[in-house]
């Protein structure tokens, strides 16, 4: 049936006072992210490109570039940030199922033991795995007390420390969207995959692990972005050996004292950053992930 | 209704500004066992004495005055700093220039105050061992340090470069006396990093605060470090297992200056003027064994003679150590610290 022309026309009024209600109610949010995101993070682009003397130059990238030390700081932020979400997922998949298929009672009490964590303070969490891994610390202490090895096992101020401390504090952000998309599958669908002659293990591979995709990815992308760019836990771990991009800022900024030397550093892992966001947009639907549905 | 109470809040607000700048100093400085020295025998007595309130924050050194100042959003009123950067940052025009007819400092060692920078206190960059580790007789000089035949075990070095080259020369063979001129230069410089890059498979840590150089000894993370000479004897009085020596010590001075444009200039001048004096100066090393830059501070008796001789501005201590060279950091230190952080990436 079609509508009248008068009809049609009256229509596209209402649709278009509709959108300029929406974008009004909109406005403050989009000027809070204007204000907050966009003109910051454009004045760093910008004095990125300032020398030290005020003028505009290259010189904060050419320095990236002829100095050695970028390249193995970017590699290491990206192993670290690498291996933490790998071992976040090898550790957060079978937890995140296993909370899923548990009572709601129990499921609770253990959600509350993968949320304590994530509500202290990050600073408080770094310092207290350095009391447990140091050469005197807890472990090492038990561990030889009860005769499992001899000599303190060196755990921190390393790679191992930084990576132990990282994973503890990043796990909550897998687990939590992983969770929750397991929560939302029907389970009809898993008993619908049994009825017609899956093993278990095929059901929870072919139907229950595809349906868990989204939010797997959702926590895998938003712990590795967060990894990027972390600063205390390596630097209180690491021994001052495992050094970040972050790390890299901060010195940078103490040596040349110019917001360029440390913008550029800042720019270059932002554009990384949004590069890995877009291949991983080519593999999936990132609105999906947002939504956290299937 | 809504503009009353808008109002209020904006009031309120310029009534804690105005607060904030009444009688109030704010004062920075490097935290831990050193700072509370400061606190205790200089920042709190003064106050109470002149009647002001002093608020005291820590910070991450000149580069955060650099910042404030550059950007005009200055809120320190003084800030405590290592000699050599508080000169490359008073060259650079970050720091007002200090009245020295407000501040007395006629009793003062010539070396010890600057256009820009007074002296708080004398201390060393030394080497500390663990005494269960190798006894009271552990290392005696930086060769020693890098000797891992003769001391087994794992060491501590600083991650910035700030009296870090200066060691690795002497334990190459270079004498004391010729250190800055062998580092005035590229391959000087690259020589000390060289040697440092020898002794890297044994440093554990590369440190990055006077808290943690106590916090490794404290725990036996390391069985030697480099550091300052009055956070390992504070570590000890806590327990610690740890000695130091005097040989081949970096000697080097603290000072305190005011950023350009704080927000209590004046205050901040006589504040400074208080503390310099020896009633307060001589009661630092009660707290910690840093010396005393007001030469009548040793006069008061409040310092006793076995103090005294263990302080690192002791003659007897002093000859043994040395010196910082001020000019060497103004002209080098920026292309040392590159090169430093090259090799801590390596």
């Amino acid at each position: 049936m079609q509508a009248t022309p008068a009809n049609a026309a009256g229509l596209r009024v209402d649709e278009k006072l509709e959108r300029m209600k929406l974008f009004g109610l909109s406005s403050p949010a989009l000027l809070l992210v204007l204000i907050i995101l966009v003109i910051p993070v454009g004045w760093l682009f910008f004095v990125s490109f300032l020398g030290g003397d005020g003028q505009f130059s290259l010189e904060n990238y050419q320095r990236m570039v002829a100095r050695k030390s970028y390249m193995r700081i970017f590699r290491t932020t990206f192993e670290v940030s690498v291996i933490t979400t790998g071992l976040c997922i090898l550790i957060g998949y079978p937890l995140a199922y296993f909370l899923s298929q548990v009572p709601p009672r129990i499921a609770n009490l253990c959600m509350i033991t993968v949320l304590l964590p994530f509500w202290t303070s990050l600073l408080v969490r770094t310092y207290a795995w350095l009391v447990l891994l140091q050469k005197q610390g807890l472990i090492n202490d038990w561990a030889i007390g009860l005769g499992l090895w001899d000599e303190p096992i060196k755990m921190v101020h390393n790679m191992t420390g930084t990576l132990i401390g990282m994973v503890h504090i990043m796990l909550p952000f897998l687990i939590l969207p992983v969770y929750g998309s397991m929560k939302a599958i029907d389970r009809d669908y898993v008993k619908a995959a049994a009825n017609l002659g899956a093993s278990p293990r095929r059901a929870f591979w072919d139907v229950f692990f595809p349906l868990t995709m989204p939010g797997l990815f959702a926590g895998t992308l938003m712990v590795f972005i967060l990894c990027l760019g972390f600063f205390v836990t390596p630097a209180v771990l690491g021994g001052g050996k495992v050094i970040m991009v972050s790390m890299k800022i901060v010195s940078n900024i103490e040596l040349f004292v110019s917001w360029g030397a440390a913008s550029a550093l800042g720019v270059v892992l932002l554009g990384l950053t949004f590069a890995i966001l877009w291949v991983a947009s080519r593999f999936l639907k990132l609105d999906q992930i947002a939504g956290g549905g299937h | 209704m809504k503009h009353k109470m808008t109002l209020t809040l904006v009031s309120a607000l310029f009534a804690t500004t105005a607060m904030a700048h009444a009688d109030d100093l704010t004062i920075a400085s490097w935290g831990g066992s050193y700072q509370e020295a400061q606190s205790k025998a200089l920042f709190e007595p003064a106050a109470k004495e002149m009647g002001i309130d002093v608020k005291e924050e820590t910070y991450g050194g000149m580069s955060d005055v650099k910042l404030q100042v550059s950007t005009g959003q200055v809120t320190l009123d003084i800030v405590a700093s290592g000699s050599g950067s508080a000169a490359r940052a008073g060259a650079e025009g970050m720091l007002e220039e200090l009245d020295y007819d407000v501040i007395d400092v006629s009793n003062f060692g010539p070396t010890l105050y600057s256009k820009y920078c007074v002296g708080g206190d004398v201390f060393s960059t030394t080497y500390a061992w663990n005494t269960d580790t190798y006894g009271e007789n552990g290392p005696q000089s930086w060769a020693d340090f890098w000797d891992v035949e003769k001391f087994p075990g794992k060491r501590a070095y600083r991650n910035k470069v700030a009296g870090a080259l200066e060691p690795a020369l002497m334990a190459d063979g270079v004498a004391p006396e010729d250190v800055y001129e062998v580092l005035d230069s590229e391959e000087g410089i690259e020589r000390a990093l060289d040697k440092i890059r020898e002794l890297r498979p044994h440093i554990d840590v590369f440190w990055t605060s006077g808290a943690q150089q106590a916090q490794l000894m404290k725990d036996g993370e390391v069985d030697m470090t480099t550091g300052w000479n009055g956070r390992f004897d504070n570590a000890k009085k806590d327990g610690a297992k740890v000695a130091y020596s005097y040989n081949q010590a970096l000697l080097d001075y603290d000072c305190f200056a005011i950023p350009k444009g704080a927000p209590n200039k004046d205050l901040a001048m006589k504040f400074l003027a208080e503390i310099s004096k020896p009633d307060y100066q001589d009661d630092l090393p009660k707290y910690i064994t840093y010396g005393p830059t007001n030469n009548l501070a040793f006069e008061t008796g409040e310092i006793d003679a076995e103090t005294a001789a263990g302080l690192p501005s002791s003659p007897e201590n002093a000859a043994m150590q040395l010196p910082i060279s001020l000019e060497w950091y103004a002209k080098w230190e920026t292309i040392a610290s590159e090169m430093y952080q090259e090799m801590l990436t390596e």
